[in-house]
């Protein structure tokens, strides 16, 4: 089979570790806060890397590529992900504030998957902020490639262009095979990400990325859905604490739990 | 930095699926936890495990009851139900044998170390509480030990004797606290971490962060000045505290709680209690100074190849980053490998390196930050200063770099007793107490793989921008030969090298008789008046501190 070029989408999203708070005018949450990559697309560039590294797959990695459409802050996450090992980025740049919705996203990675003539497609299964869970099916259909999603485990067959992938369903996991080209989505069991080395931190700075604008691809941002309002679910009722065993017995009483 | 706390994190994603992944989300979390354990030294506290392990005066058999201290009668806990009240205020086996084992949690140290035969342990919800409790103490002879959270390190919080434990868990309210000026007062039992939690909503942050967060209380932190991690960018509890309001032993309230930066009138005694260990009063409340929370932070993780090249690194790290470091860490590789063994975490680094280094910038504009951090790290990895690093790409990855570092003295903890120094020696001489500890103890044949040796290794890391150094000694138990080995060897090193024999720690019972190394006679006996004067009975925190 012919080498892999693989593509990478990658988003920024807020860190996942900030608790996102829902701004006054109840449109969206906070934006002013830290943010860092998809966890799940973390899990797609290391798969990415790996499966150079390993060697796993018969053709050889001929070219990892990631791409990111947000705002310019998005050339940080890339450059994280070429810290990581891929190779090169192509940063598709939106106005703040600007938001695609997956079918935008979809339509965009289908013309960029022809330009750059890749054959795989590693995506997070979701992003953490919209979960929308839907970028890579929509990508398969729109390509009418084969679609391995929730992918717990890749492995490549020693010869020809069959993928094998577990994928994480409810109840135990699911074992299917396909033929590339193909798109598969990474779920948490995947692989553990690695940090990004310095010397690999300064390479990525040299690292070629590429800038674009949805235009140049014939996208635009228009969107089908509009937010009504966004709110914080119901604040948890906080428990109460008794004195002592007493006070707990005449509280379950109370309570009628006695 | 408050979400580098002992909590898990857990993806935002999975948190929110439907019930029907919830089978999922467990094996997700256990994956998350490998990633990033608690970094808050857990103390699971049964009573089972509090009685397994021996009474210090098994331990300490020299220390002998002091004869002046009348016993705990049936009539004084009487005394203190009435006064106190509510049932759970009085906890006491001197007319129930049976509510023994509520006792021993605050009989015993976390460390498993020090272990007193108290039999009432009292827990005041106010300071006239306290007050009428010291002055029944003091008019009766009846000794007391202070306790916080019970998280010290030289067992001074917990009874030798039959101390009655005066724990301060009960008074946890914030008081007040000023958006302005970012003075917060509250209530010397306010857990540590609660602090900077309610501090995190108003933007501010507490001055003061150590791995015992968690549990650790506030007043036992000012009445032990504990140092902790913030330190180097923030100052010590003697700056910071404003105020203190305290209770002396013939039951005097002293209200020395101002809000003041400014304050020259007279002597400054609200520092006597900072670091005072709970020997000449109780601290009830404090007013201290709360700085902004820093709004982007950053942590770099290097190895390096030699302790020479972790002072070159911390060198060029004051000069880059001057404003904005805020912590500088060092672990040896005999740390990171255990703390490995037991977490069985993967290396951050790919390689093996003698010194592990983390640092961490705290400013407020993000892209100023990575701006200077970058010019560093390039720097350093120029000049061969740092032989390989990385940096964190998120608040998570912050998080469990961070858990290398704070992790350390739980990981040692699993794997059986742990002998602990904090001492602060100058800089450059720093690792040369661990050097020298590790060689003493392999010629003496106690270091080994197997089970009778009884030395793990021989570890050291610390805070290398205070010049503040933990040499542990992990060992499979308590061995007397080992503690003949590095007694009074580390002190009389570290005497000669002009250091201090207990830098954050503090004296406790554990380093009581070695003051004599750090301190002259002059300056002890100076301190012996003051001890003298505030507690004229001696019945606080007695048989320890000097």
């Amino acid at each position: 089979m012919s080498a892999l070029r693989i593509l990478v989408p990658v988003k920024r999203v807020i860190d996942y570790a900030v608790k996102p708070r829902v701004n006054k005018a109840q449109t969206g949450v906070e934006t002013n806060v830290k943010h860092s990559m998809n966890p799940f697309d973390e899990l797609s560039v290391e798969e990415s890397v790996r499966i150079r590294e390993k060697k796993s797959a018969p053709g050889g990695v001929e070219d990892i590529c990631v791409i990111s459409a947000g705002p310019p802050k998005a050339q940080d996450t890339l450059r994280t992900a070429m810290a990581m090992g891929a190779d090169r980025a192509i940063h598709v740049e939106t106005k703040e504030g600007e938001d695609l919705e997956p079918l935008s996203v979809a339509k965009l990675l289908k013309s960029v998957v022809e330009q750059q003539k890749s054959n795989l497609v590693i995506l997070g299964k979701q992003s953490i902020d919209d979960d929308a869970n839907q970028t890579g099916q929509m990508l398969a259909g729109l390509l009418g490639w084969p679609q391995a999603t929730q992918a717990s485990k890749v492995m490549f067959e020693k010869e020809g262009d069959a993928v094998t992938v577990t994928r994480e369903v409810d109840g135990g996991s699911e074992t299917v095979r396909a033929k590339l080209p193909m798109v598969i989505t990474t779920d948490l069991r995947l692989n553990e990400p690695r940090y990004a080395s310095l010397p690999n931190i300064m390479k990525a700075k040299k690292k070629p990325l590429e800038k674009k604008k949805l235009e140049d691809f014939g996208i635009t941002a228009e969107r089908r859905l509009k937010i009504v309002k966004v709110t914080e679910p119901p604040p948890r009722q906080g428990g109460g604490k008794v004195d002592d065993v007493d006070g707990l017995v005449s509280k379950l009483k109370e309570l009628g739990a006695l | 930095m408050a979400s580098r706390a002992a909590a898990v994190p857990a993806l935002r994603c999975l948190s929110r699926r439907a019930p029907a992944l919830r089978n999922r989300m467990s094996v997700q979390s256990a994956l998350v936890a490998r990633r990033c354990f608690s970094t808050t030294e857990c103390r699971p506290f049964t009573s089972a495990s509090t009685r397994a392990f021996k009474h210090t005066t098994e331990s300490y058999p020299d220390i002998q009851r002091d004869s002046r201290f009348s016993k705990v009668t049936e009539e004084h806990v009487k005394y203190f139900k009435e006064i106190l009240g509510s049932g759970s205020a009085v906890l006491e086996s001197v007319t129930n044998d049976a509510a023994q084992d509520d006792i021993e949690p605050f009989n015993g140290d976390w460390m498993k170390k020090y272990r007193g035969h108290c039999r009432l342990v009292l827990r005041p919800g106010s300071t006239e509480e306290v007050s009428k409790i010291l002055k029944y103490c003091n008019d009766n002879m009846l000794a007391v030990v202070p306790q916080g959270g019970n998280t010290g390190l030289v067992g001074g919080s917990v009874p030798v004797f039959d101390e009655i434990v005066i724990n301060m868990g009960r008074m946890n309210q914030v008081r007040d606290f000023d958006d302005v000026s970012g003075t917060l007062v509250v209530d010397a039992g306010v857990i540590l971490e609660a602090a900077d939690k309610f501090l995190s909503e108003k933007g501010y942050i507490f001055p003061l962060d150590l791995g015992a967060k968690g549990s650790c209380q506030i007043g036992g932190n000012v009445a032990c000045n504990a140092g902790g991690l913030r330190l180097l960018r923030y100052g010590s509890l003697h700056g910071n505290v404003l105020g203190i309001e305290a209770v002396l032993p013939d039951g005097t309230i002293v209200d020395d709680l101002w809000k003041l930066r400014k304050n020259n009138t007279g002597y400054d005694l609200k520092q006597l209690f900072i670091g005072g260990e709970g020997t000449i009063g109780i601290i009830t409340g404090i007013s201290i100074q709360c700085p902004q929370r820093p709004k982007a932070v950053n942590v770099a993780f290097f190895g390096l190849e030699s302790f020479e090249q972790t002072q070159q690194a911390f060198r060029e790290a004051k000069s880059h980053l001057s404003e904005i470091l805020s912590a500088f860490e060092l672990m040896d590789n005999q740390a990171h490998t255990l703390v490995q063994r037991v977490t069985q975490n993967k290396r951050p680094l790919e390689g093996e390196y003698p010194f592990y280094c983390l640092v961490e910038t705290s400013g407020s504009n993000t892209e100023h930050d990575s701006e200077k951090l970058q010019a560093f790290l390039e720097d350093v990895m120029e000049k061969g200063i740092v032989a390989d690093g990385t940096l964190a790409e998120n608040e998570t990855q912050i998080q469990s770099l961070w858990a290398w570092r704070e992790g350390i003295a739980e990981a040692l903890g699993h794997l059986g007793g742990v002998y602990k120094y904090d001492v602060s020696i100058p800089l450059k001489e720093m690792y040369g107490l661990v050097e020298d500890t590790r060689a003493r103890i392999n010629e003496a044949g106690l270091l080994g793989d197997t089970e009778e040796h009884p030395v793990i290794d021989v570890v050291g890391y610390g805070h290398m921008g205070d010049s503040n150094l933990h040499l542990n000694i992990a060992t499979r138990h308590f061995d007397k030969r080992v503690e003949k080995v590095l007694e009074p060897f580390v002190y009389e090193w570290i005497k000669e090298r002009q250091g201090s024999i207990s830098a954050e720690h503090g004296l406790g019972l554990a380093k009581k008789k070695y003051i004599g190394y750090s301190r002259s006679d002059t300056m002890i006996e100076l301190m012996k008046q003051i001890k003298k004067l505030y507690d004229p009975n001696g019945i606080m925190n007695p048989y320890k501190y000097i």
